[in-house]
This record gives structure tokens, C-alpha cells and sequence, in this order.
């Protein structure tokens, strides 16, 4: 135990000295963070030319009303198109808005001209678009008599409200929704820390085995305290790494925000572009996640999300750390031997993400029961309360099964790492299983 | 158990190791003596590597058995054990210092003795200021001497080097051997393993000799040469032979260059030669018995297991 111990000490303390690690874990935050800003940066940038626009509508359709917007500024003229046409020819103007009158004050669709050789963007388009419908439906309500207020109160907004009819638990309709994304996000993490630090594992065995130091180390302790002292280094980095981007995250967020001004309301903002009733709704909307989130069962959720990283972590990693002692400086035999370890890691993160639109499918019930796809699928389903039952069936076989598999690996190890020269192949694991000590 | 053991520092009884479809050590058994530079000869492929896997745990024999003080081996041998592999391996990117610390620990150290221990060998060797380096900005020579000093920090009462020379330029090797001595002087066993005869003649009491897992020869340096002896002699002089000398039964194997070298039988005595030479009045320079050299031992009989 103790020489596991020291193994493990310095498996975590040449990792985390590491400049690498150092910077990668500072700054991929930080990363993130630009990434982000860079990406609503370019979301929220249209066209950037300044532009000027002729309006022309003599039927005083838009009732010389017309906000210019950005980069596009409208002015109103009843100069007549000739005219107007001179003026673009001269690089006055950019473009003609021509708006025929309307005639039929029920017709269902209306056609308007843009005259110019250069095509609108497509949000100039929109704006355009709406702007104009929205003086057309004030200029139909007052034909037709119609008050807005009367017209306001036929929109009704239907929503379903769950009740549970023998579990005595408070649901709603945003359950579901938060469940899901909170199910996709964990299992699509776990499926990257288990790749990212398994991997790590295995290329640190294969370093031991290359330099050679791996008989001056098993001459010292057994292949197996060896192992596990690596599995278990590896994993704390892990969970440091985690443990710093959690704390970092909102502080860079918020420094960032202060420092450079990127805060939500500098972001283009749904809630802005919906009319006052939507954003309400919206708004109650977002306060009903966080109660949602809130009313989680935490206690629950969160000692079972790691129990199932954890015990994914091992069987895992362990299954890389025996490829590791199999494969010597030929990196791509390690490739063709991994490839049969991660199908079960990629078949159940694509389980995990059916499992999120149907937590209760027999397919997701049964993989979150099965060992190894179980690491990924059962976290999925924990916000969406699955039977007690379940989870006992899936804890207790996780636990089994990792502990064969570590077991597995580690005879697969102690032959592997002292194997030069000869060629890993599948059957050859399979018989380094039974050899003796 | 008989009540020599404990004069042994180790000793194998019909030890047998059989890998997948060859039996790699085949009834082996031999003592080391407490105190001994032992020497482990064989070709490649002979087994030696096998035989130093099961005694430095890192296997287990499939049969026999091995005994290190007098007790079978267990868990906590290794920490008694120093072993410097042929291959040797460092971590590259760790620094000397932290690398020495944590081999010595896996040895049972405790942090404290260890840096006492490290310290006093690094100044012996005098690279106390290589703690901060990192073993890949070092020399294979001087990389070749943390190694040994990871393999001997502990203490360890037997110490199994292979090839401990090998890569080493002559200062440096003279080094080593100068600290197996010292070693020895302190009442460190060491198994030394190696093709170099001429080194095994220079520093090794006993050696076994083996070949596809078995043991060919097992005894002293000196017995065994002695054994193996072919009754030859060599005679240096000046000036020139009378033609009518008689040698006495020997038979001339050469006359080059002012040697004569004669060749006896067994049981001959050099008596009756050598008073006959100092008859004949010519100026003797030297007259020594030829014994065979290990090399010449050591083809022959593996040459004869071979075949």
C-alpha cells in the first residue's frame, strides 16, 4: 500500500509541476472564454457598410415612419423614381425602397421593391420585412375595426403540467428540459475525461516500458502496486484539473466581464429581440430553471455522478494500462488495440445521448445496468430519478466488473511490460492472462 | 535447510523456470557466499536474465526453491536486493535528485535516510551538483553512475549487476569496480553477470557457468582454472638454447621470440625441467605454469554443450 502510495505521489507531482499542465489548466478557461466571446462576436456582427436608403411610398403606407437601424439609414422622398435613380446613379444613395400602395386590405401577401444592383443581407432583409408587416397588420386592424387589445387576448399559451400520480414529487414542464441538457453535459464530460486521462495512463506506461526503467521498478515493488499507484495519480490529476477549471470558470467569467465589458447585455440577447410579453415569459422561464436546478436532488445526483466516474475511470484506464505494457516504441500498434477498448466508450456516449430523449427506453435501462457502457448512460438518467432498483443493479455490477477488469489488466501488465520485441496482438493478450507469475 | 545457509547469502535449489514452450532455467542450483563477488556466466539466451528475474521476485520459479539469508524469499526481499538491469532506464525528464529519492523509497527508505544515504554518494561520486539536472541533459557515463547509485542507496546485502560495465569509458569503470570492492568490504554479496571474462577472472571467487538453463561449471575462479589446466609452461630467456637440451618428457609447443612453451602431462612435476634449463646456461628470465583463461573455459564448454 505504501509503495502504491508512492507511485502514486509521484505520478501527480511530475504532472502537475509540469509546465504543460500548468498552463493548459490556467489557460484553457481562459481559452474557452475567448472562444466564446469570438464566436458571439461573429454571431452578432451583419453587414458593416453603411448604408443609405431611399423610401419611396406614396401611398404613405409606413406613415413616414421608419426606424433606421445599425448601418442602414431610410429617409423618406416623393421625388419620383427617375429621380431617385439619378441619385444612386451618383453614389448619393445605396439603394430604393418602392412601396406600391395597398389595395385589397385583406390580401394576404404584399410586394415590395428594392431597387439596387447590390442585394441586402439577410438580417437588413428581415428587418425590412417585419418592419413593413407590422405597419401593414396596424393599417388591417384599423380597416377592420379591430381594437389590438381584443386581437391580443385570442393568443393563448398552452403548457402542460406534469403530476405524478403514485411518487409524491413536484415536477413541471421545464423538468424534463433541464434534466436532458444536465444529462447530455455530464455524460458527454464523463466521456472526455475518461478518453483524455485513460489515454494519459497508457502513454505513461508505455514511457516506463520504452526507457527500460520498468525492471528497476518491478524489481522494487509488484507490477500491480505499480499499476494502480499510476491509475491512481492519473485520476487525481484529473480531478485537480476538474477541480480548478470549476473554481476558475466564473472567476475569469467574472473578471473578464468586468475587465472587458463582455456582460449579457452586451451579448446579443434573445430576451431584447422578443416582444415584452414573450421575454416575460421567458424570463419566468429562466427563474423556473434555476428552481428546477435548484430543487434537484443533489445529494443524490452528485456522490453517484462521481461513484460512476470513478469506477469508469479505473475499468477504463486500467484497460489502457494493460494496452500500454503491450505496445512498445510503435505507437500505432497501440492504435489498432485501443480501438476495441473505446467502442464501448463511444457506443455509450450515443446511448447517453438517447437516453437523454428517452431516459426510460428499454435501451437506456438496460445499458445503464450493463458495466463499462453503465460509467455513462446511468449518470445520463440520474436527474430524471431512475428506480431505486436500478441503480443498486448497476452500482453493485460496476463494481464487480471493474474490479475483474482491473485485475484482468493487471495480468495482462506484468507480462506485457517485460515484452520486447514480439508483436501484441489480441490472442497473444488473451494467453498472457494465464501465464504464471 | 542444513546449518551453512546463513553463510550463504543466496542460494538456489533445483530451480526451475519453463516459459510458454522452452525451459528457460532447467534445475539450477548453486550458493552465493556471504561477502563474494559471485560471477553469473553464460551466452546469450543462456538463462541468465530468467535466473535474475526469479531471484529478484519479479518472477517466481516454477519449481525449487530460493533462499536469500537463509529465508525463502518473500515480499520483503526486494528491499534487501539492488539490482542494476543490462538495459538500464531512467526516467528522462525527472531531475537526479527526485529520481534517486523516489527509487530509494520504492526500496523502503524513509525520505529522511534517503536523502542522507543519496547525499553521501553523491558526493562520493562527487556530482552533488547534478541534483537539479535531469538525467536527459547528462552523459551515458554519467547517467550509468546515478543508476548505480539508485541500485546500491539501500544497502542492500545482495547487489546483482549486469553488464555493470559496460558503456563505461575506463575511468569510470575503474570507479565502479573500486565501489564493488568497497562494497564487498562492507559485507555487500554481489552477482555479477556478464560475457567480459577478463573482468570475472579479475574480480569474481566463484562463478557458475550456464547454457540453455543448465549449469555447466559451478566453483571457484582458481579450481576451476586449475582444473582446466593443460600443464603448460612458459619460459622467457636470453641468449640461445643448446640444441642437445633435454626437456624432460615435455614436449615443445613453441619456441618464439625467446619463449619456449613445453606441455606436460598430468601429474609431471616442472622439476626436472627446470634444473635442466638452468643447466644449459642460459640467462632465465621468467618461468610460469600457463593456466587457461576463463574465455578459453568458457567457449570450450559451451561449445561442447552445444553440440
Amino acid at each position: 500500500m505504501n509503495k502504491i502510495w508512492l507511485v502514486t505521489q509521484r505520478e501527480y507531482l511530475t504532472r502537475v509541476t509540469n509546465k504543460t499542465f500548468i498552463l493548459t489548466t490556467l489557460l484553457a478557461p481562459l481559452g474557452i472564454l475567448v472562444f466564446m466571446a469570438a464566436v458571439v462576436l461573429v454571431m452578432s456582427t451583419g453587414s458593416d457598410k453603411a448604408k443609405i436608403i431611399n423610401v419611396y411610398d406614396p401611398s404613405g403606407l409606413l406613415q413616414n415612419e421608419f426606424k433606421s437601424r445599425d448601418n442602414l439609414t431610410f429617409k423618406f422622398s416623393n421625388e419620383s423614381m427617375d429621380a431617385q435613380k439619378v441619385l444612386y446613379k451618383e453614389k448619393k444613395i445605396n439603394g430604393i425602397l418602392e412601396l406600391p400602395p395597398l389595395t385589397d386590405s385583406l390580401a394576404k401577401s404584399y410586394v415590395y421593391k428594392y431597387h439596387s444592383d447590390d442585394q441586402l443581407a439577410m438580417d437588413e432583409n428581415f428587418a425590412i420585412e417585419s418592419a413593413i408587416g407590422k405597419k401593414i397588420r396596424d393599417f388591417k386592424l384599423k380597416k377592420l375595426n379591430i381594437d389590438a387589445k381584443t386581437l391580443e387576448n385570442l393568443d393563448t399559451d398552452v403548457q402542460a403540467e406534469p403530476v405524478t400520480i403514485l411518487e409524491d414529487k413536484k415536477i413541471s414542464s421545464i423538468t424534463t428540459i433541464v434534466s436532458s441538457a444536465l444529462g447530455g453535459i455530464v455524460g458527454y464530460a464523463m466521456f472526455f475525461i475518461i478518453l483524455f486521462y485513460g489515454m494519459q495512463v497508457m502513454r505513461s506506461v508505455m514511457e516506463e516500458k520504452i526507457n527500460r526503467i520498468i525492471e528497476v521498478l518491478i524489481s522494487s515493488l509488484k507490477p500491480f502496486e505499480l499499476m494502480m499507484g499510476k491509475v491512481l495519480g492519473v485520476g487525481l490529476v484529473g480531478l485537480t484539473q476538474i477541480g480548478i477549471w470549476l473554481i476558475l470558470m466564473p472567476i475569469i467569467y467574472f473578471i473578464g466581464a468586468a475587465l472587458f465589458g463582455i456582460n449579457t447585455e452586451a451579448m446579443p440577447n434573445p430576451v431584447n429581440d422578443m416582444n415584452p410579453e414573450v421575454a416575460l415569459t421567458f424570463q419566468s422561464k429562466a427563474s423556473q430553471i434555476f428552481l428546477e436546478l435548484r430543487s434537484m436532488n443533489w445529494w443524490f445526483i452528485l456522490p453517484l455522478t462521481l461513484f460512476y466516474f470513478l469506477a469508469g475511470y479505473f475499468a477504463y484506464s486500467a484497460l489502457f494500462a494493460a494496452i500500454g505494457s503491450a505496445v512498445g516504441e510503435d505507437i500505432n500498434d497501440a492504435n489498432s488495440l485501443t480501438f476495441p477498448i473505446m467502442m464501448p466508450l463511444i457506443f455509450s456516449i450515443y446511448i447517453g445521448f438517447s437516453a437523454v430523449n428517452a431516459p426510460d427506453s428499454s435501451l437506456a435501462v438496460w445499458s445503464s445496468m450493463i458495466p463499462l457502457l453503465s460509467s455513462i448512460v446511468m449518470p445520463v438518467r440520474l436527474p430524471f430519478d431512475p428506480p431505486w432498483w436500478q441503480i443498486g443493479i448497476s452500482v453493485v455490477s460496476l463494481i464487480i466488473f471493474t474490479i475483474f477488469l482491473v485485475w484482468l489488466a493487471a495480468r495482462i501488465y506484468r507480462v506485457g511490460i517485460l515484452m520486447y520485441g514480439k508483436k501484441a496482438t489480441f490472442k497473444e493478450l488473451s494467453k498472457w492472462i494465464f501465464y504464471k507469475d | 535447510m542444513n546449518n551453512e545457509k546463513p553463510m550463504n547469502v543466496l542460494s538456489l535449489q533445483n530451480v526451475v523456470k519453463t516459459y510458454a514452450n522452452h525451459r528457460a532455467v532447467n534445475d539450477v542450483s548453486f550458493d552465493v557466499k556471504k561477502g563474494t563477488i559471485f560471477g553469473l556466466l553464460g551466452p546469450n539466451g543462456a538463462g541468465k536474465t530468467s535466473l535474475i528475474r526469479i531471484i529478484t521476485t519479479i518472477t517466481a520459479a516454477d519449481s525449487g526453491q530460493v533462499y536469500l539469508n537463509g529465508q525463502p524469499l518473500n515480499r520483503l526481499h526486494p528491499n534487501d536486493i539492488g539490482y542494476m538491469p543490462e538495459e538500464r532506464g531512467l526516467y528522462k525528464k525527472m531531475k537526479v535528485g527526485e529520481q534517486l529519492l523516489y527509487l530509494a523509497q520504492l526500496k523502503g527508505l524513509s525520505s529522511k535516510d534517503a536523502k542522507v544515504k543519496l547525499r553521501h554518494w553523491l558526493e562520493k561520486f562527487e556530482i552533488l551538483n547534478w541534483w537539479d539536472k535531469k538525467i536527459s541533459d547528462l552523459s551515458k557515463g554519467m547517467s550509468q553512475k546515478v543508476q548505480f547509485i539508485a541500485t546500491v542507496v539501500h544497502d542492500p546485502s545482495l547487489i546483482i549487476l549486469d553488464e555493470p560495465f559496460s558503456g563505461l569509458d575506463p575511468i569510470n569503470a575503474n570507479l565502479i569496480k573500486d565501489e564493488i570492492f568497497q562494497l564487498k568490504e562492507k559485507g555487500a554479496s554481489i552477482l555479477f553477470s556478464t560475457h567480459r571474462m577478463e573482468q570475472v577472472e579479475e574480480i569474481c571467487e566463484d562463478i557458475v557457468l550456464i547454457n540453455h538453463g543448465k549449469i555447466l561449471l559451478y566453483g571457484g575462479v582458481a579450481n576451476i582454472k586449475n582444473e582446466f589446466k593443460e600443464h603448460k609452461f612458459s619460459v622467457k630467456y636470453e641468449g640461445s638454447l643448446p640444441e642437445s637440451l633435454n626437456f624432460g618428457g615435455y614436449e615443445i609447443v613453441s619456441n618464439h621470440a625467446n619463449e619456449l612453451i613445453f606441455k606436460g602431462q598430468s601429474g609431471q612435476t616442472s622439476i626436472q625441467l627446470l634444473k635442466n634449463l638452468l643447466d644449459s646456461n642460459v640467462n632465465i628470465m621468467s618461468f610460469n605454469e600457463i593456466l587457461p583463461s576463463l574465455n578459453e573455459i568458457f567457449i570450450k564448454k559451451v561449445e561442447t554443450s552445444n553440440e
